[in-house]
Parts: structure tokens; sequence; C-alpha cells
């Protein structure tokens, strides 16, 4: 062997060393998929950043995958390919999905796993009982949650006379009737708007009024679980809107939340009912009137109303990584669950915090008073402890059934159908979809 | 002497420069088209963990389900409103702007402009104009015409919005292949017609639509397949099938319950009786539309 030869091989060595040192230096990598956009998207780097520079053994990489649905799809796409992330943002609906999946480690045996002794009853638990299996295990972190409340517009309350609502006792059913009737007699153009309707209107209204959804404890307990939403007292509260429509005490602006949001910033309706997130965008898009927050309104038969439920997403673990990058998983969400996190993401983006210490911290700090908005919500989802049916929904299909229920609540809104047809009709067609499901996992 | 052919000494070339095409094809193609087909007759959970065969289930639920022959009715409706639109103001455009060609360059670049809309903006900006909520020209429409336009709500008024809108983006392309058309129509024809005195309709009936009539067939059919397709992004950022399913189109169909819902068999199903019908039709078109063709002129 010539000398150069020999220098050139005791380079090639070398490097090839120091290339495994720094690879054996290097943080493990933790993926997450997320569907958090635009600003909020920034706070989620934000924390990120905060959990890598925390420690160098693990290093989150956050990616933006799109929309709730596309990021549940490059989910499916990517474990088909042996490919998964760490972490997957599902939408709350995606959850009998992701959990029948058989590709998903469960949060709650995760941190028991690596060592986490968490004490579950310091979180809302009106959060984590969405993500709950029926024995009450925790199956994904709950990450962005939000709840329906009503937004109302105080000038023109002021201009009817009507006196101003309360932030924590809601108003029943009947009292609204008559504000939307004054509202109307007092010359503005219609009375309440809803977003979401199948939400707010149905899975919300049964919840607060403790009326069972679907069979099986909403579906927690089996999948052969069939919906019960043509009960009389959803289908009485859909036909009082529809007999609402008739002098626009109630009137419809679409599916989502652009029509009636901006039929309330159009001052063409006092009232609106809509997720919480939309305090942002009202305080963003509002500059020509006053408005207020108040809790759902509730039956006066209600004496003690029931929490609300939530909407929003939750982190799943994805099974089959390299076992060393579990630890790291652990650690971000045990993070991520901290006071630190949790205040931060609440601030910036109004979606809840999930622990009771991130919100007795808040109410220490005096956020609350300063932001009394932002607690309406948090006040109604937790004013009492959720029972089997108002601790959320389980269904298969549940994005198709939404879709089912939007498509028969249009029906009765355009006169086509009463509510007791539209809703034994939502209820039939959503059985097929969820005997469907079931088949699957037969 | 020029040759005006060239032919290939050995077959083996000639495939090898045919191979990109075709393997652009078949993985493009032809494996998802056998893909779709093998999960049409599978029941499979999203993740593909379990997955059984069941024949023909999927089909039969579908055909047995009436909200899904509604939506070939609907499907059909809108498709036929779509070409129909498209191509007569296509065409009526083209021959307003093939009498007066000359001062066309800028008027033709504008008129074909709408043609390079992604179809879900064309969506979006017709829902700025005729969302009942925030659109400019509905809100007009009710305040001074007094018209109860509510698409929200309303069927028919939906399913005209979005056949607008999806009508006005393949206008221009209707336009640049009949303007390609009549300026290929021989002048002399028409000239020989008027000097016999035909009237300018008698002309376009017997002498132009005519010798129009291939690019009225390739238009016809390409309107249609647009239609049946590329029409999604209109519904999904327009009416998302609703109100009440009353827009909910085959391909609509296909996405809300294969993407967003993931009952893949479903879906799979629903795409091959797509695929099937978009075939039949053409197949069709080809048959008996073709024959009154006159390629000659």
């Amino acid at each position: 062997m010539s000398k150069s030869k020999c220098f050139w091989l005791v380079m090639a060595v070398a490097m090839l060393i120091s290339f495994a040192g720094s690879a054996f230096a290097k943080p493990i990598e933790i993926n997450w998929w997320h569907a958090m956009r635009g600003a909020r998207g920034e706070v989620v780097q934000k924390i990120v950043d905060g959990f890598n520079n925390s420690q160098s053994d693990y290093k989150v990489i956050p990616v933006y995958k799109g929309s709730y649905d596309e990021v549940v799809n490059a989910g499916v796409a990517a474990v088909r390919a042996g490919k998964q992330p760490h972490i997957l943002q599902s939408f709350e609906v995606g959850t009998q999905t992701m959990m029948m999946s058989g590709a998903i480690y469960p949060v709650h045996q995760l941190m028991a796993d690596k060592g986490y002794k968490i004490d579950w009853s310091q979180y809302l638990q009106p959060v984590l009982s969405y993500y709950m299996n029926a024995d009450g295990n925790l199956m994904s972190m709950p990450f962005n949650s939000s709840t329906p409340v009503m937004y109302y517009n105080v000038d023109l309350f002021k201009k009817a006379g009507i006196p101003m609502l309360s932030k924590e006792k809601p108003i029943t059913w009947d009292q609204m009737g008559e504000i939307t009737g004054k509202l109307v007699k007092s010359g503005v153009k219609g009375g309440l708007v809803t977003a979401w309707q199948s939400w707010t209107q149905i899975e919300n209204y049964s919840a607060i009024h403790n009326i069972p959804f679907a069979t099986k404890a909403n579906g927690y307990e089996g999948l052969d679980t069939e919906l019960l939403i043509n009960n009389e007292k959803v289908v009485n509260h859909i036909a009082r809107l529809k007999s609402w429509m008739a002098d626009k005490r109630f009137y419809y602006g679409g599916q989502k939340y652009q029509g009636p949001k901006s039929e309330f910033i159009a001052q063409n309706a006092g009232l609106y009912i809509d997720s919480i997130s939309g305090i942002a965008k009202l305080k963003k898009a509002v500059h020509d009137f006053t408005w207020d927050v108040a809790p759902l309104p509730v039956e006066s038969w209600m004496k003690e109303p029931q929490n609300s439920i939530i909407g929003g997403a939750s982190l799943w673990v994805f099974k089959g990584l390299p076992k060393k990058d579990y630890a790291g998983v652990a650690a971000f969400l045990k993070y991520l669950a901290g006071n630190k996190s949790q205040i931060l993401w609440h601030k910036a983006t109004g979606y809840f915090p999930i622990t009771l210490t991130a919100y007795d911290q808040l109410k220490a700090e005096g956020y609350y008073k300063k932001n009394p908005l932002q607690e309406v919500g948090i006040k109604q989802l937790t004013r009492r402890t959720p029972t089997k049916i108002s601790r959320g929904l389980r269904l298969g299909y549940f994005i198709q059934i939404r879709n089912i229920i939007n498509e028969e609540l249009e029906l009765v809104w355009s006169g086509k159908k009463t509510a007791q047809q539209a809703m034994d009709n939502a209820a039939a067609r959503s059985n097929v979809k969820l005997r469907e499901f079931e088949r699957i996992y037969k | 002497m020029i040759k005006k052919r060239s032919y290939f000494k050995s077959r083996t070339l000639a495939y090898v420069l045919i191979l990109p095409q075709l393997l652009i094809t078949a993985a493009f193609f032809y494996w998802p088209a056998v893909q779709g087909i093998v999960a049409s007759f599978q029941l499979s959970d999203p993740f593909g963990f379990r997955t059984r065969f069941v024949w023909f289930d999927n089909y039969i639920a579908l055909f047995s389900d009436p909200l899904y022959l509604q939506s070939i009715g609907i499907t059909l409706l809108f498709s036929g409103s779509v070409a129909i639109v498209s191509i007569s103001c296509g065409l009526f455009l083209a021959s307003m702007a093939n009498r007066a060609l000359r001062l066309t360059s800028l008027t033709r670049t504008l008129l074909i402009w709408p043609y390079a809309i992604a179809p879900a903006i064309s969506g979006i900006l017709w829902l700025f104009l005729l969302h009942p909520s925030y659109g400019v020209v509905a809100i007009g429409m009710e305040k001074w015409l007094g018209i109860d336009w509510n698409p929200l709500l309303n069927s028919s008024n939906a399913m005209l919005m979005v056949v607008l809108a999806s009508a006005w983006k393949n206008i221009s392309y209707n336009f640049v292949f009949f303007l390609a058309g009549l300026q290929a129509v021989p002048h002399s024809l028409i000239e020989a017609a008027a000097m016999d005195g035909a009237s300018p309709f008698r002309r376009f009936w017997a002498i132009t639509f005519p010798l129009l009539s291939p690019t009225m067939f390739f238009v016809t059919v390409m309107t249609i397949i647009f239609s049946f397709f590329e029409s999604f992004g209109v519904i999904h950022a327009v009416t998302q099938g609703g109100p009440g399913g009353s827009t909910n189109i085959l391909v609509y169909k296909v996405y809300q319950d294969g993407f967003i819902g993931l009952n893949l068999g479903s879906s799979s199903a629903q795409s091959v009786v797509l695929m099937g019908l978009i075939i039949l039709i053409t197949v069709l078109q080809f048959k008996y539309v073709e024959r009154k063709v006159q390629y000659t002129g």
C-alpha cells in the first residue's frame, strides 16, 4: 500500500467515525403532524421550541399537513406505508375510527409504561372524557378543545330594551323566544342564528339536557349503537326553531360558521351560537357595535343543566416505531400538558387549558378578570361532572352522520319535512352507517 | 425529394419511444384504476388492517340507497345544464368575436382568462356574488328587486349557483375551440351563400354550424367530462353538496365518503360506477353523435 493510499484510508475511516459519532449524539426526532395553520401554527411552533430547548435528547418536528381531514388521510396513508409519524392530530369526530384502528398506542398506557404517574383527576373532566374508552382510560391526549357559547349584540339588546344576559346563569329557551321576539319587533332583521347546527343544536343540546344521543352510552359501550335523536325533546326543540322561522326569530345561515357569523356581524341577527373560537374572530371583525358572551340556553325544566361537550382535536400516538422514541413522545406529551404550554396555548388561541392547575393559575393571575369572555365557555363546560350521557359521543362514520343530520335539518328549515320526519330519517340513515361501520370490525 | 414520413427500421425503437407515456399512463391511471376496482369488492377499515372480500356488497348497498340514485339524477341534470349553458354561451361569444376579428386580441385574451382560474376559486368568486349573507349581487337582488334568493335552503337556487360557477369557467375553454373552428370555415362558402341571398342566420345554420360539428362534438365530450369530475372544486367551495343533498353530484359523494368519511369500499365502488358511467356516455356520443359529424370541409 502506498503512502498516499494509506493516508486516504485513514481519512476515510476518521470521517466515518466522526459521522457515526455525530449521528449518535443527534437527538431523536419525533414527528408531529397537525392541522394548526397560521397564528395557531405559530403557537404550536413556540410550544415545540420550548420543549426542544428544554432538553437535548429529543427533537419534536411539527409538520402542518392541511385541514383536519387531510391530516387524518395523511396518517392513514402513512400507516399503510409503514411510515407513520409519532403523533397525529385528529379531530373529535374521528375518535372512534382512530380508537378502532389498531394502529395506536393508547396515551394512558404510554404514560404508564414510561413511568409517568399522572393524576388524571387534575384534568378538565369533560375534555378528557371525550377521549376515554368505556373503562375511563385516556386514549389520546386532548389538544385543542372548544365548546359552543352564545354571542349577543349589546347595542341591539339596549335598543330593544332587553336586559343584558348573565355570563354564568343560562337563559331558558322560553326566554330566548321572548328576547328574539323583542329583537324582531324592534326592527332587527332576525333573532338567532347558529353555526355548526348539528354540533350546537343537537349534540350539545342533548348533552346539556342529559338526553342520550345514541344507545350504548352514546356509543362508548359498543359498536352496536343506534341513534336516539328522534326523541321527543330534540324533535320539539327543532320544531320550535322551525316555528320561529316564520317571523325570523330564528333563521338559517348555513352549515358552517361563515354565513351565520356574517349575519351577526352585519347586525342582521342579535344572537349567534358558535364555538368559543368565535371570540377571537369577532374581536377582529366587529368594529361598530359591542357584543358579549353568554352560556347556551337551557330548557326551563332542566334545573341543573349538564356540561356542554367539546369540539376540537386530540393527539394520537402511533405504535410500531422504534422503542427508544416513545420515551421522547411521553416526555413531550407531559410537557404539553404542563402549565406553561397550556397557559400559552389558552391565551394565544382561546382553546381550553386541559388541566385544572393551569386553569387555577390563570384565575390566580387575574386573567379572567381581564378577559371575562374567555371564562364563559370553561364555566359552562365544567359546571357539572359529566354523566355517561354528557361525556361525549363515540360513533363510527361520525362525519357522515353529521352530514346526514345537516341534510335533514336543512329539509326541516326549507319546510320539506317536519322535525319528526327529519329526525326519524336522520336516525334511520345514520343507523345504516353505524351498521356498516360495525361490520368492518366484526 | 423530401420524405414526408419517416419509418423506424426496428420496432424496438418505436416501443422505447412510447414507453415513457405508457409508464405514466400505467402508473397514474391503470394502476390506481385496478386498485380501485379491487377495493370496491372489499370491506376494509381505513388503515387496512382488516380487509375482507365481500363480492358485490358495496355495489348492492349503493344501488339500494335511494340517495345514491338521486345523486345520479342530480349529476345528469347538473352536467346537462353546464353543457348547455357553457356550449351555447361559448358558441355565441365565439361567433361574435369571429365577426370582429381585428380588434379581438385583447378581447380574446380577456375571454380566455376565466379558464385559467381553478374551479374552487371560481366557486368562491361566485359565492362572493351570490351568498345570501355576504354576496353583493344576492343582497342587491333582495334589496332592490325583492327576490327571495336563498341557495342555503332553496335547492334550485343552489343548483343554479353551482351551474353558473362551473359553466362560466368552461365558457372560455369552449370559446377558444369554437373560435378556432369558426376561423377554419372557408370564407368562400359563406360569401357564396351571401351572394345567393342567404341571411346571416341561415348562413350560420346551413354552413357554419355543420362545418363546426367536429368542434362541437369535441367540446361536448370535454364539457361533460369536465362537469362530471372537475366541477368538484366548485361544489366543494360553494354548497358542499347541500342544501339537503340537492347538489351532491357523484364525484363529490366519492370524495365525501372516501376522503372525509374513510369508507373506502363504498367510495371505490362509487368511483368504478362513475368511471363506467363516463365511459358509457362517451361511447354513446361516439357511436350516435359522431355519425352526424362532418369532418371534411
